[in-house]
């Protein structure tokens, strides 16, 4: 009797619990239009993901007090998945299926993408990923409004050899897949440049190194072989700020030996004494620091939001105002904000973007983007030393990887194909080899 | 003292009913889902589904980690890691079953080797597009790697702390080495992506349902095996191993035999779980082997009470719950919740939620018995019942054991 | 345009006006006309051709603008065009006379422009400063001038340098300028003789930089010039291969410097006391938060103490973390002795809550500490270069693990500490108050994590998970050192240290800390208590 009343209690409990998980989001009493934040919060991304859900939470408020979307007023649903990518793929379920979010905006590595994305598919909802990222990926649910490699590091390589004259490079990054892909579309674009193998280094290192003393020593003696040399960083966040310490203990300046880096923003470097920096490079699609009116509306109403005048602005945050006036576009456009039919919609919508231009969804769901390069400045600022003529079109399937230079996406009737093979005419990839 | 055949009785009554519940629960939870229309008041809806499997997986891992700290005493800080490679290994499977409907349409090869350039299947991949052979990797490996750690460990007589530590530093190496894009395994993003299973989509409802079912027809199973062994003889050698190395080992039985069998066999529980919940969540990935990980088993079988069976089951459900609550509802307030919960077991509930339940019971059913005449409760049990209400901090074990102390 | 046209009249005609007014040279009023066209300077390139024109006047007097240019000091007034060296304070802009430096009143930010630098522009500017200052009256001026000089080698310099060598009376600048102009021989036509004179000169250096110069030449030479660059190309190589085991040495020891003050808190509430503090971690993020709030402070309402700051941070960082640790013990900890695995799951949860405080309170993302004057920077030793960070880094470790040893060996308080950890009955026997010396203990061992906090903040990231980052190495090293021996830490952090150093440029960072904890786990089945174990009963109990 005893074991049996314990299992019943224990269970019972546990069922509590699961029917107030169910039962908790059902509160709202006006019809809202709910739009699901997926960020974490807690866990070691929490440093760069926390305040894209301000900015989410920030662009909502700001889209209600317009007289909201349709009609309706917005409502956000944040949920935390704690930089755990599993969760990640739950909560997103949870937002879709149990909070009926209508689109959600989220994520920021590659995994918790890859995690979340066959909920996406199955439950056929729209994501928003504002993170540059390593490309060879485009799905009919997702939206890709950060940069791909062509819209960040090949552009910036450009810049490094025809401005700066550098012949010889070093590849440094985190060992993960944006690094891995990046640099591997990086050696193919130098090498077919003319750049020899001898001339490339490349090096990767474990999340969260703190320890650069080698490496930046390998750096060092890498760059003294009598030609120009620069490292193109892709070391990810946590890890940055030990390795720019270092190099400006060293003494490498960014004369000698210029950094550029595709993970480093506004964010991290508000972390970080820039005064021995000045003069390393970053590349983004925007900069805190660019000089038109919509930017200087949008940070002074972002400081508003937040209350704080020391709050930066990056890249990032702007890929999530893009892309959430597209999406809000689209839905109007659409008149409803049913997944496919906004899919339909907001191919083509176009939006003034904060660097002075509009952006422009394209048919393989990435978006149109000025890349602009800049060095950093002693108050942890970017200056943008040099910027694309035009916007460059986000270029999903690398040309400079052997297996993915035939592919395109075309997400348009009657194409509607992720990975179509221009050589073969077919959908699905390169096919048999 | 309670009687030994009443306890006996009890336990054995609460696994029956637990084995019960759970074969139901695996027949019923299905039948709510796809028969009922979802607007119907029993119907349980596929979110529910998936993550209630999910649970069940790490209920199973919990009640693995039971087997060797609860009962033998070995605290492993390592159990994601055996429970990863289970996952990795059915994760190879089901990239394997992908076949030429990956991005690239490359029949041999899964997306991730193609864009990073690999030209053929590295070795290790070779056999995982048969299930027979997948099935006994997610067994193998752990279970191997279980018993070449143990094999060294248990016969240098690393005990206690040490040995905590060095589970804790062989789940840090995996972690470090998956995370390696060379080691071939997908590096940081992991295995994803997944396709379909024996030939069902993965994420099809009806295959959704037979995969919660078969969580929670393994953890029925893994409570049946982990009763039958605590009660057999060996498990009383676990036990006494747990309680006094030393003696045991005087009296001629191989201490480290014990201990590395109940290792092995724990090793090979948690692959299973991990093995389960990989096509469950769509993804595996090296996260899974970080050390929080495996102190956060750790803490689902304290909450739950440990060397109890369903203890640790109970622990997993209610804490990855209340993540699932908390991370939704309060995300903010989430690690003050957990941390607190962590705090509060040790200090309040050193016996977990069904150790304590059980003691509760014990002392008033012996606060009861003399006005009931309770035929099984003799005046001798009042001697004990007397001395067990002292503070927490100085409970020394009770006869029957429920509370283990470490060999440290 | 047409204004901008109009403007530079006026700027000439000033400029003009300023060369009649003042009694300055014909010189100068050329200069500042020459100045006065960064204003009109749209791109890079069109400023690079001002900076070269100005090099090219070679007169001292340009070093003033043109070092202003290369620090971004350098502004143009959008009312009248004039070019100014600007200091910005606040939402001003102090503007000084580009020549003289003469104060030149004040501008709001909105009313100048910054004249815009990059890399190369402020390349440019270097090397064009590099000829110019080869007569400053600073030895420090005229070293860096030699050295930009021998990275850059310009056979048309070779006059002015052997002028300078001529001149010079400081026996470091004249090496210097010596092989900058040897590196400017082996660039031009001289005779052979000379050239190979040269090689030797460059040779004596045996660093990197003379690598790289003599592999460049030693590529377009023949003969006897080729087999002497060849010869002195190999001399330093393999000079170099044993400065870079010295490096690999001294790296080795500086990351066990920094394992050294992770752990050594820890080798005392864990290893002392039995407790497996999973919450040590964040001891040392609360040092590092302190540190971040004392320099705050500083930067705000004192800022010429900020080379005091850390040791302001010391004791306030020993006294918070101590504080929390103290709190830790009396409220959790002291209920849990005798069952040290749950000690590890309190500790754990503890840290969870300390770490989403510090992430309420502070904010998710990383904050800035500074390093002060005196941790900047590096010093060459040989061919080694060695950062002062680390340097400081490793005294300081060294210092607190001394003192340490002091209190714990010779002090009454730590004998009573080792009573109390040894014998617990006993030691209240003998009238050792327990549960004090306990909570005392915890305190000393976050405390000293928390001065820990202090140091690392100089390194590495000062964030919520900064402590994470730390906690398993810290455990690694106490375990292999032995727990329970203060020495053992010492050592057991600055093998551990200099055995990835090693296995780094072999292995890779990622395999080489793989490969560490392999061998942690292989020693631990050799030796299961540590590198120096305990010994006696107290062992097993």
């Amino acid at each position: 009797m005893r074991g049996l009343t314990t299992t019943i209690r224990s269970l019972l409990a546990a069922g509590a619990l699961s029917a107030g998980l169910m039962a908790a989001p059902a509160w709202s009493q006006e019809e809202t239009i709910k739009v699901g934040v997926l960020h974490s919060l807690s866990g070691t991304m929490a440093i760069s993901e926390t305040t894209l859900k301000d900015t989410m939470l920030f662009l909502i408020e700001e889209q209600n007090k317009k007289g909201g979307v349709l009609g309706k007023k917005l409502e956000a649903v944040v949920v935390d998945p704690a930089s755990d990518w599993p969760l990640f793929a739950e909560k997103a379920r949870e937002l879709i299926s149990v909070n009926k979010a209508s689109a959600v905006f989220g994520c920021w590595t590659s995994v918790s993408r890859k995690s979340v994305l066959p909920v996406f598919e199955e439950l056929n909802n729209l994501l928003f990923y504002p993170v540059q990222y390593e490309g060879e990926e485009s799905q009919r649910n997702v939206f890709y409004t950060g940069a791909a490699p062509n819209q960040q590091a090949i552009p910036a390589v450009d810049y490094l050899m025809n401005e700066e004259g550098v012949e010889r490079w070093v590849l440094a990054g985190t060992d993960y897949v944006y690094p891995q892909t990046t640099n591997k579309i990086l050696q193919a674009y130098l090498e077919s440049k003319g750049v020899a193998k001898e001339d490339i280094l490349v090096n990767y290192t474990p999340f969260g190194h703190s320890d650069w003393q080698t490496i930046v020593t390998d750096i060092k003696n890498f760059g003294s072989a009598g030609k120009k040399t620069a490292v193109v960083s892709t070391i990810n966040g946590d890890a940055n700020v030990p390795f720019y310490k270092e190099l400006a203990n060293q003494g490498i300046k960014a004369e000698d030996i210029p950094v550029v880096a595709f993970s480093v923003g506004e964010e991290e470097l508000a972390g970080l004494d820039t005064a021995p920096l000045v003069g390393h490079l970053t590349a983004w699609n925007y900069f805190q620091s660019v000089d038109t009116p919509e930017n200087a509306e949008f940070i002074a109403a972002w400081k508003g939001y937040t209350k704080n005048d020391k709050r930066v602005t990056n890249d990032p945050m702007e890929a999530h105002v893009i892309g959430f006036n597209m999406w809000v576009k689209a839905v109007e456009k659409a008149g409803t904000t049913d997944p496919d039919a906004v899919i339909d919609a907001i191919i083509g919508v176009s939006v003034p973007n904060l660097s002075g231009g509009y952006s422009t969804m394209m048919p393989n769901h990435h978006i149109t983007k000025p890349v602009l390069i800049g060095e950093i400045q002693a108050d942890g600022q970017m200056e943008t030393v040099w910027q694309t003529s035009g916007l460059v079109v986000g270029d999903e399937w690398s040309d400079y990887l052997p297996d993915s230079k035939d592919l395109i996406a075309d997400w348009r009737a009657p194409l509607s194909c992720g990975n179509f093979n221009v050589a073969t005419g077919k959908c699905g990839g390169k096919g048999i080899n | 003292m309670i009687s030994g055949k009443f306890f006996a009785a009890g336990a054995d009554r609460r696994i029956a009913i637990t084995i019960a519940i759970l074969v139901a629960v695996a027949i019923v939870v299905p039948i709510l889902n796809l028969a009922l229309p979802p607007d119907s008041a029993l119907h349980v809806p596929s979110y529910m589904v998936a993550l209630t499997g999910k649970y069940l997986c790490y209920a199973l891992l919990a009640l693995s980690l039971d087997l060797v700290w609860g009962y033998c005493g070995i605290l492993s800080l390592g159990h994601g890691a055996f429970f990863a490679l289970g996952g990795y290994a059915m994760g190879m499977y089901l990239m394997r079953q992908i076949g030429d409907r990956g991005v690239y349409g490359n029949p041999l090869l899964p997306d991730f080797m193609v864009f990073l350039n690999y030209k053929e299947l590295p070795w290790f991949w070779h056999g995982f597009d048969q299930f027979w052979f997948a099935a006994l990797m997610v067994m193998l490996v752990p279970g191997l790697l279980a018993f070449v750690f143990g094999w060294f460990a248990f016969r240098s007589r690393v005990t206690g702390v040490y040995l905590s530590i060095i589970t804790q530093a062989m789940t840090y190496a995996l972690l470090l080495a998956f995370f390696r894009n060379d080691m071939g395994l997908g590096g940081n993003n992991g295995l994803t992506d997944f396709k379909d299973i024996f030939g069902f989509s993965v994420q099809a409802n009806t295959t959704r349902s037979a995969l919660f079912a078969a969580s929670a027809l393994a953890l029925a199973l893994g409570v049946f095996v982990t009763w039958r062994i605590v009660g057999s003889k060996y498990g009383k050698l676990l036990m006494a191993v747990r309680d006094a190395e030393s003696r045991t080992r005087f009296l001629g039985w191989r201490a480290e035999n014990v201990k590395l069998f109940a290792f092995t066999l724990s090793a090979v529980m948690a692959g299973i779980a991990g093995a389960l919940y990989v096509p469950q969540v769509g993804i595996i990935n090296p996260g899974e082997f970080d050390p929080a990980n495996s102190i956060e088993v750790v803490v689902w079988t304290a909450v739950g009470g440990r060397a109890t069976i369903v203890g640790p089951i109970v622990g997993a459900l209610l804490v990855n719950a209340g993540k699932s609550w908390f991370t939704g509802a309060l995300p903010e307030l989430w690690l003050f919740a957990l941390g607190g919960l962590f705090v509060a077991v040790t200090l309040f509930l050193p016996k977990g939620i069904v150790g304590t339940w059980d003691q509760w019971r014990a002392r008033s059913r012996h606060r009861a018995a003399p006005d009931e005449a309770d035929g099984d409760a003799g005046s001798e049990e009042e001697v004990v019942v007397r001395v067990e209400p002292r503070p927490a901090a100085q409970l020394k074990p009770p006869h029957g054991g429920l509370a283990p102390q470490p060999a440290e | 345009m047409g204004r901008s046209a109009a403007l530079t009249v006026l700027a000439f005609l000033l400029t003009f006006l300023a060369a009649f007014i003042s009694p300055a040279s014909a010189d100068e009023a050329a200069l500042r006309a020459t100045i006065a066209k960064f204003a009109q300077a749209k791109n890079f390139q069109a400023t690079e051709s001002v900076v070269k024109e100005l090099a090219a006047a070679g007169d001292p007097a340009v070093e003033k603008p043109l070092a202003a240019l290369a620090e971004g000091d350098l502004y143009v007034r959008k009312s009248d065009a004039a070019v100014f060296i600007g200091r910005e304070s606040g939402q001003a802009v102090k503007l000084a006379d580009p020549l003289t430096g003469a104060e030149a009143g004040e501008a709001a930010k909105s009313e100048v422009t910054k004249v815009r630098v990059n890399n190369s522009l402020r390349r440019a500017i270097r090397e064009a400063l590099g000829s110019l200052t080869l007569g400053a009256e600073d030895p420090a001026a005229r070293l860096a001038a030699a050295q930009t000089m021998f990275r850059t080698p310009d056979p048309d310099a070779i006059e002015a340098l052997d002028a300078a060598i001529a001149k010079e009376g400081v026996a470091s600048v004249k090496t210097a300028l010596e092989q900058a102009r040897a590196a400017a021989a082996l660039a031009s036509d001289l005779p052979e003789a000379d050239k190979l004179a040269a090689i030797q000169v460059v040779a004596a250096r045996g660093d990197r930089d003379a690598l790289s110069l003599l592999t460049g030449f030693q590529a377009r030479a023949e003969g006897p010039q080729k087999e002497a660059a060849a010869a002195a190309i190999s001399t330093i190589n393999s000079s170099l291969a044993i400065w870079a085991a010295g490096q690999n040495v001294w790296y080795g020891i500086s990351l066990g410097s920094v394992l050294l003050l992770a752990a050594i808190g820890l080798a005392i509430t864990f290893g002392v006391m039995g407790v497996i503090n999973m919450a040590h971690g964040e001891m040392v993020m609360l040092g590092a938060y302190t540190t971040y709030v004392v320099q705050n402070v500083i930067r705000t309402s004192a800022p010429n103490l900020f080379d005091w700051s850390l040791a302001i941070a010391l004791p306030l960082a020993f006294l918070v973390a101590a504080a929390v640790g103290f709190a830790i013990e009396r409220g959790i900890i002291r209920f849990l002795y005798g069952r040290p695995l749950e000690t590890l799951l309190a500790t754990w949860g503890v840290s969870l809550i300390l770490q989403q405080a510090v992430r309420t309170v502070f904010g998710p993302t990383n904050r800035e500490v500074g390093n002060p004057s005196w941790m900047s920077g590096a010093f060459e030793l040989g061919q080694l270069s060695i950062t002062w960070n680390r340097l400081w880094i490793l005294c300081f470790a060294l210092a607190v693990f001394f003192v340490l040893l002091f209190v714990m060996k010779k002090t009454p308080w730590g004998l009573q500490m080792r009573a109390v950890t040894a014998n617990r009955r006993m030691a209240s026997s003998m009238g050792i108050r327990t549960p004090w010396v306990d909570a005392l203990t915890f305190a000393l061992g976050s405390g000293i994590a928390g001065i820990a906090g202090v140091a690392l903040s100089q390194i590495d990231n000062v964030s919520p998970n900064l402590g994470q980052g730390y906690i398993i190495d810290s455990f690694m090293v106490v375990v292999f050192g032995g727990v329970g021996n203060l020495w053992g830490t010492l050592v057991g952090a600055f093998s551990l240290g200099v055995l990835n150093k090693f296995l780094e440029p072999y292995a890779g960072a990622v395999l080489g800390k793989i490969l560490v904890l392999v061998l942690i786990i292989l020693f631990i089945q050799k030796r299961p208590r540590g590198l120096f174990a305990l010994k006696g009963r107290a062992v097993e109990a």
